[in-house]
């Protein structure tokens, strides 16, 4: 038997769920991909200044492959 | 209670696969629907008034790669059939006229150019891809869908163009 306090979290938690799909309802038309595809929709907008970032980033960590990968921390790159 | 997330689970499960399923049952008519587009040269393009025996209505956008293929092929499409009856109007899709004109400049096009900034034609005749060409027959009756472009399959499209210009 559960308990009251039980079933109104599963009630809530039911009536969140459709939140999880967020905008997933709405999909981009084909002829908007070209916003998409655009320099300011990139993850990383400007790839020289970021690797540039990394190498500081790393040489100054000690550690090889920056923020991505583990490095032997021999600092020797 | 054994499952009781399960409720929950199940509607997250939907709401995921809901949009995508929706879409694909999306009617689609046979017959295309009416539209009136600005054009080229300042008039409009309306598929009612068009005087031809079949039309041949292509999607397509500037920064879209294998339009650059497809142009070059629906020009030599209309040199051979624009005579027999065939029309051809590519309704452009960029959200301004500019880089459709440098586009068109590269890959000119003898046909008809319609553009609909705003996508509601596209919208209207349910284009997912990008190009996409309908072929319509004279009584605008959507014969054959070709979403994208590949010089394989043009073969067929022309023969379908071929007998209905024949009809």
């Amino acid at each position: 038997m559960m308990t009251r306090s039980r079933v109104l979290w599963l009630l809530l938690l039911t009536l969140l769920a459709p939140l999880v799909g967020g905008c997933a309802a709405t999909s981009v038309k084909p002829w908007d991909r070209d916003l998409l595809a655009q320099k300011s929709m990139r993850f990383v907008p400007l790839p020289m200044e970021s690797a540039i970032d990394q190498h500081i980033y790393f040489s100054k960590e000690g550690s090889m492959g920056g923020q991505e990968a583990g490095g032997g921390g021999c600092g020797c790159n | 209670m054994r499952f009781r997330f399960a409720i929950p689970l199940l509607s997250m499960l939907a709401v995921v696969v809901l949009p995508f399923a929706l879409p694909a049952t999306a009617a689609t008519s046979t017959q295309a629907p009416a539209f009136r587009l600005p054009d080229r040269d300042g008039g409009t393009v309306a598929l009612d008034s068009l005087a031809a025996k079949v039309v041949l209505i292509d999607f397509w956008a500037s920064w879209c790669e294998p339009c650059r293929k497809s142009f070059p092929w629906l020009s030599s499409l209309y040199q051979r059939y624009g005579s027999k009856g065939l029309v051809i109007v590519a309704i452009n899709l960029d959200k301004s006229r500019e880089p459709a004109e440098s586009f068109l400049s590269k890959y000119p096009a003898p046909f008809r150019v319609a553009f609909d900034p705003a996508g509601k034609t596209a919208e209207q005749f349910h284009v997912r891809a990008m190009p996409t060409s309908f072929v319509l027959d004279d009584h605008r009756t959507i014969l054959l869908t070709h979403p994208g472009f590949d010089p394989k399959k043009t073969d067929a499209i022309e023969t379908l163009v071929r007998e209905a210009c024949e009809k």
